[in-house]
């Protein structure tokens, strides 16, 4: 009862916080991608499903459509582009000047394109050879799953493209500092979600 | 290219039999007449509301100071008047239901595929574009005020999240002129919701209204999950918020974490329903007992998301108009964190009956009692917290006994549906339809209806008229009341759910009991219209000048009524819970700040509109096959966001401290020269918003 | 305006009476589960009025402890104490976390038992091994196949009282849910699966069944009979299938899955001697039920026009 004493509350505060506070978009970028951790949950759960005989109903199954060496390919891409992309944020964080962050993040690009690219041919493949996603409830969580990684990773180069002419005409501003670290974590779990993928979808498939 | 592959390019499926309005004239039939007339109501309504725009001169204004608004309160206002309007139309749906089933035993007077449209319209609005945003419209207004927060972590998305919503709510009603919807009802189960069963545009409808609703709620929680963490006042700890605020944060967890889900369960009966995929089809390896799966583990979470922020309600309710501290505070927010919990757990009771064995039953059938408990214990705090009070009969506390007594009948049945066996019985019975009506009506509802009454003045400076409001909640409590309770009796004697008509007598006469109630729903909901009307009308008896109508307890009161866009004039530092009651126990209710500071504001912006209008078009297009409208429409969506990223907000604002200390200082001279109302006139003219101390003299 | 005046009793009463009179008089109505006539509806009944009963523990004192508390703390009562800072107290927090906590141990006890005892894949242990029929959900009918006796119905499914009875279920169209409340609660039947439901009968009598799954405008018309019969009578039922039933082959299957309802079905198919919306098969094509199972899993792709149950269903396609 010893608030009954105080006064309740005061207008003594000094504010602390400031609408463009960069904490505040990275909380929520988190979050944001708490809930994104669901949906790939919800796919892979549901890939998890579609690996019985009935589901395959069949058609063809993972060790007769799925191929490592391309995916291990897209794997490398994929990890190096998080490493150089983590050498962009330091050389951000470190103010070593805004050539070496954008070689890095120009690196990360390409990476990214090089992996939509064998993805891209990866998947012209399977459609070459039948695997179409109509063709089984398998297919269709295969192609349900893989492919919705994919567009996150389109949107990452996106993104990842408006922050190099940003950086590129506006320098390293802060705006653009924020938006880079939300990209960094958006582009490390989409790393996180490809070593799922790769481990259940390609590895246990062809285990 | 022929003229008829141009008309499909631009067209898609969309020709002249979609459009329901007509078939009045070149078709007449009693059930086509109900459909036009419904279509004709849309219609009408949309063009007097752009007349009365016009001749008003509202346009800009409307534009200016809401449309592109990001203040949190305007927002939340929006909210509630889609609500409105959308429950208007759900309690309608829910009456012309009624009146068919009165006549069931007949035959009635709807065609089947009204029926089943009906009652899938019903539930998808009730549930997604009634409750959902009208409790997303109260967390929007009451929150940043309770946590004494300028406004929301990011306005700008505040007002996508609404443009969402707006886009999911009108393509539903867009439905009711264009095209038909889905019979599959709210929970839209696959098969008979795939390509094959239902190859109209309906399933579609519902498709994309979800999305569309679901992105705009997904961003909701995001947005206060951050809000309540990140802008509480200096003090207040956890603890310290106030019992609304606390689930609202555990609501707004719920909504990261089970919206998905049916984004999930949506996006794979698209993908069946427009590409061909087997996700949930009969053939070729498709399961739909994956759906069932996806869609409760979004839709169990769903019903407490609606519910936690009315039993916030209730909480602050309780404790004001007892006069009284809270009891069970710890309690209270342990029950809500243990009811969110649980509710992830327990998805599997919709569908005892899918085969599974009896092992897994049981455990989600204990599961599922197992909410009982917080559930109860919430029951019990509330009436510990009216045991040694003050109570004052306000509308609120009108919902709020009526809430409490009619929830524990409806937590009984949801006992005995926790039950396997029992629900093997009940299942996909009116005994089930009884029970859900019975936690929502009393406990989602009244709830908000609770919140409406109880926070009206601190927006619109003026309390909603008591009269009518008794008569409303009479109406809507009597009314539940007839027209559900028959329904278990109904439901026990085995009458299935979603069936319009019934060969057994004896089921006649309690559907004509539930008719009666449905009449007293609609006189609630006329009431209802007419409080506002004439709480307007008088709105200067009801003044509220000091912005405590109520003798508040917490932070929200103690700021003027309307509220200024800034909130509070200087952020305040929080000492206790139920900060403005020790205050004003202390003789220290309106403190004058030592200094004032510049108020920084967002500036106005179109996006949260584009949304809305964009939404709209690339659903429509998507559900009619117009792949350029739905490419377009998409392109713009991306390009604003993108844009807007870029940009950032370009029409900051800044409000002088001068001009903040001018309006404030303004305000306590005010409330200086207000008699104080002691609260036996509470209900009177007298009640200027000033609150004279109930308890100054019993201080411990 | 005077405050209201509330009679707590009367208050507490309403809901309470009103609820009690309505679950009363649903069990006097002589349908549903609450007048069971068979052993898994006896104990089903059995379980709703325990619990009812177990939860009043929780519910009665919120039913009066709020009109009496709304009335004794009422704001002009002044002979009532007013505690406003008072806000918690450890012995009643136990109290309130505890007595629910322990109903739902009892409750669950229960339940575990219960769940167990009434799994409807249990078969019911009887002298004679039970009677089985194979269900096919079709849209709006169902249609049963008694492989034993080489006979089918739609509308009607009789039983010898003195056997149990086995259903295996599936559909050859969207999901529906089986059900019998006087005999039996319900399940599922999906496409491409295989579910099961035991009961019996106590004694001889009609008692109705129905889909309680919605699957479209015919829906409300998928009833039929479940009919309990004397041994003696359930022969003679059998002997009179078998003697005016229509053959029920491939071609007519395919006629018959569409969609229909019993009284449409009867008129399509039934002859003069089979009552009111009741049909009568015989010479049931070898495997019909396994093959409407098979037809989901063969792997290969069902045309719209060969999933009965569709706009787009046509026979011919379907029959393979």
């Amino acid at each position: 009862m010893s608030d009954i004493a105080q006064t309740g509350f005061s207008f003594d505060a000094t504010p602390t916080m400031h609408n463009d506070d960069p904490g505040k978009a990275i909380s929520g970028f988190w979050l944001f991608m708490m809930s994104d951790l669901i949906i790939f949950s919800l796919f892979f759960a549901t890939y998890a499903t579609m690996l019985t005989p009935m589901s395959i109903a069949g058609g063809p199954g993972p060790k007769d459509i799925l191929e490592l060496r391309s995916a291990a390919f897209e794997t490398g891409a994929l990890l190096t582009s998080t490493f150089t992309f983590g050498l962009a944020s330091l050389a951000i964080a470190h103010g070593r000047g805004r050539a070496q962050a954008m070689g890095w993040l120009l690196v990360t690009l390409a990476l990214g394109l090089v992996f939509l690219g064998l993805e891209g041919r990866e998947f012209a493949r399977l459609l070459d050879i039948g695997a179409v996603p109509q063709r089984s409830g398998y297919l269709s969580a295969l192609w349900g799953l893989v492919p919705l990684h994919g567009l996150h990773v389109t949107a990452g180069v996106i993104w990842l493209t408006i922050l190099l002419v940003q950086m590129g005409t506006q320098g390293v501003t802060g705006r653009v500092r924020a938006g880079a670290a939300r990209l960094a974590l958006f582009w490390h779990f989409l790393d996180l979600i490809w070593i799922g993928i790769f481990s259940v979808v390609y590895l246990g498939g062809l285990a | 290219m022929t003229s008829q592959e141009l008309w499909s390019l631009a067209l898609g499926r969309l020709d002249v039999d979609a459009l329901d309005f007509l078939k009045a004239f070149y078709a007449p039939s009693e059930n086509d007449d109900i459909l036009s007339g419904a279509a004709w109501v849309v219609i009408l309504g949309a063009v007097t509301v752009v007349a009365l725009l016009t001749i008003f001169r509202a346009w800009r204004p409307l534009f200016r100071d809401w449309l592109t608004s990001v203040d949190h309160k305007k927002i939340g206002v929006m909210y509630i008047v889609l609500a409105m309007v959308m429950l208007v139309r759900g309690v309608l749906e829910g009456v012309v239901m009624r009146a068919q089933q009165a006549d069931g035993l007949t035959g009635g007077f709807l065609s089947a595929n009204h029926f089943g449209q009906l009652f899938s319209t019903h539930g998808t609005i009730m549930v997604l574009f009634m409750a959902m945003p009208f409790l997303t419209g109260l967390i929007n207004i009451v929150v940043p005020l309770q946590i004494g927060a300028r406004d929301v972590s990011f306005p700008m998305l505040n007002s996508v999240s609404l443009g969402f919503t707006t886009a999911g709510a009108a393509l539903i009603m867009i439905s009711l002129v264009i095209g038909e919807f889905s019979t599959g009802g709210w929970t839209a189960y696959p098969p008979y919701t795939g390509r094959v069963f239902q190859p109209g545009v309906g399933p579609d409808y519902w498709l994309w209204a979800v999305i569309l609703s679901g992105v705009g709620s997904t961003l909701t929680g995001i947005n206060f999950v951050v809000t309540i963490y990140k802008e509480r006042a200096p003090g207040m700890g956890f603890m310290q918020m106030p019992m609304f605020t606390w689930t609202a944060l555990c609501t707004a967890i719920m909504m990261i974490f089970a919206m998905p889900a049916v984004t999930v369960s949506s996006a794979m009966l698209v993908l069946d329903r427009y590409l061909g995929f087997h996700f949930f089809t009969n053939d070729l390896g498709g399961n739909m007992m994956n759906y069932a799966n996806i869609f409760w583990l979004f839709g169990h979470p769903e019903v407490y998301i609606l519910v936690l922020p009315a039993f916030g309600v209730y909480s602050e309710v309780a404790s004001t108009f007892s006069g009284k501290r809270l009891y069970g505070y710890g309690s209270l927010v342990a029950a809500t964190m243990v009811i969110a919990l649980l509710s992830f757990t327990v998805w599997l009771h919709h569908f005892f009956t899918m085969g599974q064995s009896a092992d897994v039953n049981a455990a989600f059938g204990i599961a599922t009692m197992l909410i009982g408990v917080p559930t109860g214990v919430k029951i019990y705090d509330w009436m510990a917290t009216l045991f040694r009070g003050r109570i004052r009969f306000t509308v609120p506390v009108i919902y709020l006994l009526a809430f409490m007594m009619l929830f524990v009948l409806g937590g009984l049945t949801g006992i005995l549906l926790a039950n396997p066996a029992v629900d093997f019985q009940v299942h996909n019975t009116l005994f089930l339809v009884a029970h859900f009506h019975n936690m929502l009506i009393p406990g989602v509802l009244f709830g908000l209806f609770a919140g409406y009454t109880y926070w009206f003045p601190k927006i619109f400076g003026f309390r909603l008229n008591e009269v009518w409001g008794r008569i409303a909640a009479f109406n809507w409590i009597a009314g539940f009341m007839l027209a559900f309770f028959p329904l278990y009796v109904v439901g026990a004697m085995g009458m299935t759910r979603r069936t319009m008509a019934y060969a057994e007598p004896a089921f006649q006469i309690w559907f004509h009991i539930a008719g009666v109630g449905a009449a007293l729903l609609t006189a609630g909901l006329a009431s209802l219209c007419v409080q506002l009307w004439v709480s307007i009308r008088n709105r200067e008896q009801t003044r509220d000048i000091g912005g405590d109508p109520w003798d508040g307890r917490t932070l929200e009161w103690a700021t003027p009524s309307p509220v200024p866009e800034y909130n509070f004039a200087v952020i305040p530092r929080v000492h206790s819970r139920e900060a403005f009651a020790s205050a004003k126990a202390a003789g220290a209710g309106y403190p004058e700040p030592a200094s004032y500071a510049d108020i920084d504001l967002p500036g106005p912006t179109w996006t949260g509109l584009v949304m809305a209008i964009f939404g709209t078009t690339l659903g429509f297009g998507l559900i009619w096959y117009m792949w350029w409208l739905a490419a377009l429409s998409f392109a713009v969506i991306a390009v604003t966001l993108i844009g807007r990223a870029i940009r950032g907000d370009r029409h900051p604002r800044v409000i002088p401290a001068a001009e903040v200390a001018a309006e404030h200082r303004a305000w306590l001279a005010r409330i200086r020269a207000l008699p104080a109302a002691p609260r036996t006139q509470e209900r009177s003219p007298a009640n200027r918003g000033m609150a004279a101390p109930e308890y100054r003299d019993l201080r411990p | 305006m005077p405050p209201p005046r509330p009679q707590p009793a009367m208050t507490a009463a309403i809901p309470l009476a009103m609820a009690i009179a309505l679950m009363a008089g649903s069990a006097q109505a002589g349908i549903g589960f609450l007048s069971p006539e068979g052993p898994v509806a006896a104990l089903q009944r059995e379980q709703f009025w325990r619990i009812i009963v177990i939860t009043m523990i929780v519910v009665v004192p919120v039913l009066l402890g709020v009109p009496l508390l709304a009335w004794r703390y009422r704001h002009g009562n002044a002979r009532a104490r007013y505690a406003p800072h008072w806000d918690l107290s450890r012995p009643l927090e136990w109290v309130m976390w505890l007595v629910p906590a322990g109903i739902v141990v009892v409750l669950g006890t229960f339940l575990w038992q219960d769940t167990h005892k009434l799994d409807p894949y249990r078969p019911i242990a009887g002298p004679t091994p039970p009677l089985q029929v194979q269900v096919v959900g079709l849209d709006w009918k169902w249609l049963f196949l008694y492989p034993e006796q080489g006979i089918a119905t739609v509308g009607e499914l009789a039983f010898p009282q003195d056997r149990a009875v086995s259903l295996e279920l599936t559909t050859d169209t969207v999901m529906q849910s089986f059900m019998i409340p006087q005999l039996v609660g319900q399940i599922y039947a999906m496409p491409g699966m295989r579910t099961k439901l035991n009961f019996a009968a106590d004694q001889t009598g009609d008692f109705a069944g129905f889909n309680t799954q919605y699957n479209g405008k015919g829906f409300h018309e998928q009833r039929f009979a479940a009919r309990a019969m004397e041994p003696a009578a359930f022969d003679a039922w059998v002997a009179e299938v078998k003697d005016q039933g229509v053959p029920l082959d491939a071609a007519t299957y395919a006629r018959l899955a569409g969609q229909s309802t019993p009284a449409e079905v009867r008129k399509g198919f039934g002859t003069a001697g089979m009552p009111e919306d009741v049909t009568y098969f015989s010479g049931i094509a070898p495997g019909l039920f396994d093959g409407v199972l098979g037809r989901y899993m063969s792997g290969r792709a069902l045309a719209d026009a060969a999933q009965p149950g569709a706009p787009d269903y046509h026979p011919q396609t379907s029959g393979e």
